[in-house]
């Protein structure tokens, strides 16, 4: 009987330890790479691009990798978004729960595994073979290409769930199938889709990998869809990779802003999603 | 109007819904065998000119004389990715075992949304506190106890990093694998007079096994692909690891490192092309095989 109550005490304490760990290292994570960072945060960051020599320690700031990865990732989430909703609807529909539709949603979750850096080499591929030189669209292709996946899939468990009573009343009263999905099950979805949207944005502003090949690099804010753009990520990156110190800490100061942003999105995606809720009938 | 009524009338945008759809459904299903159809393409010219015996298992990596030897990255891949998951599962499984059969109601609230938030961190934010803190940690205390030298970019750094990345994953599928364990199974347990740990070992784990399993699929595949966290604090060399204060090599950064230089040397494109077909590959096997463990666990619990 002993051994029964030591076993569950020691279980629960490596629980707890486990459980200490994961807090622990968020906590980590967070507090290293801000203490580190925000005595070279300043203002200058925010609100200028890279002056000549910026890597090597020169002033300037990184609003260029800023506006860069919001409209890269703004972009993508517009094109995700306009493409996502019809094919849910597709996979809605109350007739479609075939063998098709499975393998659809089978297909969809393998492509959500795939690394980014694979669509990111796939939609360069096509770049060389075209002949196209790195770009604000290309990388905003590259990064609809792999949220949409994540989009589709996060909308149609969402749509799933909509309650049964509701479509059938809606059939009820003559609508047609695509009308219920649009006006009921949309609607009622909707918290969650917006949820989902805010979320996948957070994705797209923080992958570095699949944009490495094809939004290309620059210091300037881009001025049409075809110049070169730069993202957050990125920019960390060849900070972090400068031997100068001074550039470094300029690394973790951006990693700051990233973070900032990445919160602020999962907290407006919250909040976004309770404001809505009370139009769904439960 | 009229003339709009009898070309957009609700049964027809209704049926153009029904029959429409199907192409963009169907191309958004086929993009994942789209990608491996490209990159197997670009990767049949190395294929061509050398076994895939030899482009497997030798080491010797000199794009520029024609040697391409994977073994150095697929071993760098493995090291890291293993030694990931050895430090992730234990903590992970405990976590949500804790979260779903221990913790009020109130603290599973609580802790919930950080585990989410944690998920949603970028990769490059672990890469630079790797860099911050693990890096040197291996370097001035880890490694020196063992008496061995090291830079500190090494298997052990991209592999603490990468288990901390994937520990949300992990520990969100596998909560809800425990979740989905029927309330009557747990009463019928302990009421036979099992002490809570008891039935949490013999009936919660044993019924969620398969989609555990799959849980551990899937945080394994996150992991193989993982790029930027671990490119930043693993070092590499392309060596085959020895030890885990060896630097390693992983695929996915010698795709993203050498993209820039690929065009330039004859085969390298398609060698890097090759090495993301076999990363994309192991990636698709594990999904897949994920899936059927989970399709499996709710035919089991009959949900």
């Amino acid at each position: 009987m002993n051994v029964r109550i030591m076993e569950e005490k020691i279980v629960k304490i490596i629980m707890y330890l486990s459980i200490a760990i994961v807090l622990g290292s968020l906590l980590l994570v967070f507090s290293m790479v801000i203490l580190k960072g925000i005595d070279f945060l300043n203002f200058d960051m925010i609100t200028k691009v890279p002056d000549g020599g910026y890597y090597l320690g020169k002033g300037g700031g990184i609003l260029n990798a800023i506006v860069g990865s919001l409209y890269l990732a703004g972009g993508a989430i517009i094109l995700a978004t306009i493409v996502s909703i019809p094919i849910s609807w597709y996979l809605n529909q109350s007739n479609k729960k075939s063998k098709f539709t499975e393998f659809v949603r089978l297909s969809l979750d393998v492509s959500c595994g795939i690394p980014s850096l694979i669509y990111g080499a796939f939609v360069f591929l096509f770049l060389v073979s075209f002949h196209q030189r790195a770009a604000l669209i290309w990388g905003i292709v590259t990064v609809a290409i792999f949220i949409i996946p994540i989009l589709v899939r996060a909308m149609d468990e969402i749509m799933q769930t909509v309650n049964r009573d509701l479509k059938e009343a809606s059939y009820s009263l003559g609508a047609t199938e695509f009308e219920t999905l649009k006006n009921v099950i949309t609607r009622q979805a909707m918290p969650g889709i917006v949820g989902a949207i805010i979320l996948a944005f957070g994705r797209g502003i923080g992958d570095a990998a699949a944009v490495l090949f094809t939004a290309g690099y620059t210091d300037n804010i881009p001025n049409s869809l075809f110049d070169p753009v730069a993202t957050l990520p990125l920019a960390i990156f060849f900070q972090i990779s400068s031997p100068y110190p001074e550039v470094q800490g300029r690394a973790y100061a951006s990693g700051i802003i990233l973070i900032i942003i990445v919160l602020l999105l999962i907290v407006i995606s919250r909040i976004v999603s309770k404001r809505l809720m009370k139009y769904v009938i439960r | 109007m009229e003339f709009k009524n009898i070309f957009f009338s609700r049964q027809n945008i209704n049926s153009l819904v029904r029959k429409g759809l199907f192409v963009p459904t169907f191309l958004s299903a086929l993009i994942f065998i789209a990608i491996a159809v490209v990159l197997l393409v670009k990767s049949i010219p190395i294929l061509s000119m050398y076994p895939i015996t030899d482009l497997l298992f030798s080491s010797i990596w000199k794009p520029m004389s024609g040697d391409f030897g994977f073994l150095p990255f697929i071993m760098g891949t493995l090291w890291v990715t293993i030694l990931s998951m050895i430090i992730c599962i234990p903590i992970s499984l405990f976590c949500a075992l804790y979260l779903s059969e221990y913790a009020p109601k109130r603290v599973q609230i609580t802790i919930q949304p950080f585990i989410d938030l944690l998920a949603g961190i970028p990769s490059v934010v672990y890469g630079l506190f790797g860099i911050i803190l693990i890096v040197p940690l291996i370097r001035d205390s880890i490694a020196p106890f063992f008496n061995i030298t090291s830079s500190g970019y090494t298997v052990l750094s991209g592999g603490i990093v990468l288990a901390i990345m994937v520990f949300p994953i992990l520990i969100s599928v596998s909560f809800e694998v425990f979740q989905a364990v029927p309330f009557d199974m747990r009463e019928a347990s302990l009421s036979c007079g099992a002490t809570n740990w008891e039935m949490v070992k013999h009936v919660v784990i044993t019924a969620g096994y398969p989609g555990l399993i799959a849980a551990l699929i899937l945080g394994f595949s996150r992991a193989f692909g993982e790029t930027m966290a671990v490119l930043m604090v693993v070092g590499n060399v392309p060596i085959i690891p020895q030890s885990v204060f060896d630097p390693a090599y992983p695929i996915p950064a010698l795709i993203a490192n050498n993209y820039g230089e690929m065009m330039s040397i004859p085969m390298y494109d398609s060698a890097l092309m090759f090495a993301a077909f076999i990363l994309l590959i192991v990636v698709i096997a594990f999904t897949v095989l994920s899936k059927y463990m989970l399709i499996r666990i709710k035919a089991r619990l009959g949900s």
